[in-house]
């Protein structure tokens, strides 16, 4: 599960004319729906705009296993233990791909994942927003599973053409597997829905406590809300296809009536489907506490990083004992 | 294989025959809580683990083996549910721990603090402990998989197929780690001198331990099951520790348990006890 997001600090990077003739063929390959592979020749703000995304959305699938975790062990039925443990070692081994795919692109800088769990550690490497949030009750293993997940497919479906090779094969299965996360998370919120007063309660608490991260997920509708987008790079080399905003509608539309049909309801009245704009109006979430929240200041980050960060030094012996030189981690 | 002791046994097709005798049920029922437990205890401290492994890699394998062991699991409570024992759910999640047949140190927590807030769990508990338990656990499938009840024989031949995968994981762990470092090579042996003194009561059979046997619930009995885990132990682990095995707190077959299963039930029974009517 993930979307592209900004935090509003990065640079882009210039593109600089090295060889125009390489970047003519370059842009000619994408053009004609080619796929660029790890050791093609690529422009330099490609290359950039691709670590950042695929090791964005690779952290995020191994931080995004940390809010669903808390509901591993306690999941209430067997059927349930076996259901949520397959999804989150699913969303591991996400993590897992596309460490992979940003591993190759990072080669020429001589970075490894070892910077990237550092860069994570030290706040340089952000994880998407839902994931910074707290879970509070069962409902929200639910809720992850069938909005959150549903969500990641709208935003990775949209990249399911993308012109880097190695992150397209990736997506394929990806997006399979998302498939059935929602509809693992779906069956846990049909059980809610037609239970007992507590089990409605805990569902509706529970989406309207994740609303606005679910809003916020697709990131913001322009560069003028949170400083910069990489959008229009991301389009322009056919990384991506919608825009942050085309894809929240697309969202909407699935899921809103859906969510209505449960019986639930989402914590903005003003929300509504304009036909002859054709697009859903909503109350924007507030963009100022996006941007803390990917910054990691939002009300899990601290907790969140804490166990990567316990793991990463509990676990030090262990990764120099399996070096086959000794290594000064 | 004594085999002499064979002719003591009939097969048992089903769970309505096994129900006829019930000095049989209650053996049967016995073996099938320790075999339910024992994987039910060692799925969740793997499960507490999720995320906090030593790499992305093992992440994926230890959680893939963890949900497998689940499973395993869920057919024994099932079994116990055909024999009338109870919902298979309600045998998972809301017997006391005196009630439970898990051996001792596989409740064991996995280190210090808790899974959702400052886990300093220790990996060579988790190597010493997995490549210990899932070694005693093919001893005890093959015993089972010939089995007198049949339906428990069909299910340890089941489980076996996917067990070589769990069992060659952990050996490669405790082997690797054993023959790298000087930290790592003294983590392990630490780990391993505390299992000796207490996994004794994993590899036993219980109160019952004679009726399991003579009516060919399984095909070996305890002691044997003993010294096959502590030839293939020896076989890998060039240091164990010199005195006999020990059961330090107690005896797990037998419902003694520690604070630590009081922990594990709770957690694993948190949203189920939240309300147990509700159909989740």
């Amino acid at each position: 599960m993930y979307n592209y997001v900004e935090d509003g600090d990065s640079k882009t990077t210039a593109y600089v004319e090295h060889d125009k003739a390489k970047y003519d063929a370059f842009m000619a390959r994408i053009e004609a729906g080619e796929k660029i592979e790890a050791d093609d020749w690529m422009p330099e703000d490609y290359r950039m705009a691709l670590i950042k995304l695929i090791s964005m959305h690779g952290i995020s699938e191994i931080m995004g296993a940390l809010p669903e975790k808390e509901w591993v062990p306690k999941a209430p039925t067997l059927r349930r233990k076996l259901g949520i443990m397959a999804k989150v070692q699913d969303e591991m081994g996400h993590g897992q791909l596309l460490l992979r795919v940003a591993e190759d692109l990072m080669k020429p800088y001589g970075k490894t994942r070892e910077n990237l769990m550092e860069d994570l550690l030290n706040g340089d490497l952000k994880f998407h927003n839902v994931f910074h949030m707290p879970t509070k009750t069962w409902a929200d293993a639910g809720m992850v599973g069938w909005l959150v997940d549903g969500a990641a497919i709208i935003s990775q479906t949209n990249m399911l053409d993308a012109s880097y090779g190695p992150y397209q094969r990736a997506l394929q299965r990806i997006c399979q597997e998302e498939v059935f996360h929602a509809q693992h998370g779906e069956s846990i919120i049909m059980a809610l829905a037609e239970g007992n007063e507590y089990q409605r309660d805990i569902l509706q608490e529970s989406l309207n406590r994740w609303w606005p991260s679910l809003l916020m997920f697709f990131g913001p509708a322009s560069a003028e809300t949170t400083g910069s987008s990489k959008q229009d790079i991301m389009i322009k080399y056919k990384i991506r296809k919608s825009t942050n905003e085309e894809l929240r509608q697309a969202f909407l539309t699935k899921y809103m009536p859906r969510v209505f049909s449960l019986g639930l309801t989402v914590p903005d009245e003003t929300i509504r489907y304009d036909e002859e704009e054709e697009k859903w109006i909503y109350k924007q979430p507030n963009w100022d506490e996006f941007k803390q929240i990917i910054r990691n200041n939002g009300p899990r980050s601290k907790e969140r990083l804490r166990l990567r960060e316990i793991a990463y030094e509990n676990n030090r012996w262990v990764r120099q004992a399996l070096a086959t030189e000794p290594v000064s981690v | 294989m004594e085999r002499g002791e064979e002719k003591m046994s009939h097969v048992v097709e089903t769970a309505e025959l096994a129900k006829q005798d019930a000095t049989y049920l209650q053996a049967l029922t016995e073996l099938l809580f320790q075999l339910g437990d024992d994987d039910l205890l060692i799925a969740f401290r793997g499960s507490e683990w999720l995320g906090l492994a030593p790499h992305v890699e093992e992440d994926v394998a230890y959680s893939s083996i963890t949900q497998n062991t689940m499973g395993h699991a869920v057919m024994y409570y099932n079994l116990l549910e055909e024999l009338g024992i109870g919902k298979a759910d309600i045998l998972a999640h809301d017997r006391k721990p005196q009630e439970r047949r898990n051996g001792i140190y596989i409740e064991k927590r996995n280190g210090e603090g808790n899974y959702l807030d400052e886990p300093y769990y220790d990996w060579a508990l988790a190597v010493v402990r997995n490549y210990f338990y899932e070694t005693f656990k093919k001893i005890k499938l093959e015993a089972v998989a010939n089995s007198s009840y049949k339906p428990l024989a069909n299910v340890a031949r089941k489980v076996l197929m996917e067990h070589p995968y769990h069992l060659a994981h952990w050996k490669l762990w405790i082997k690797q780690l054993s023959n790298s470092t000087e930290e790592a090579k003294k983590r392990i042996q630490d780990r391993v001198k505390e299992a000796w003194e207490e996994f004794e009561d994993v590899l036993e059979l219980g109160k019952h331990a004679n009726d399991i046997r003579s009516f060919g619930l399984v095909s070996i009995g305890e002691e044997e099951m003993k010294d096959r885990w502590l030839d293939e132990v020896k076989s890998v682990l060039a240091d164990v520790p010199e005195g006999s095995l020990g059961k330090k707190y107690g005896n797990g077959r037998n419902g003694e348990h520690t604070q630590d299963l009081e922990q594990a039930i709770q957690t694993l029974a948190e949203v189920y006890n939240s309300d147990k009517t509700a159909a989740w």
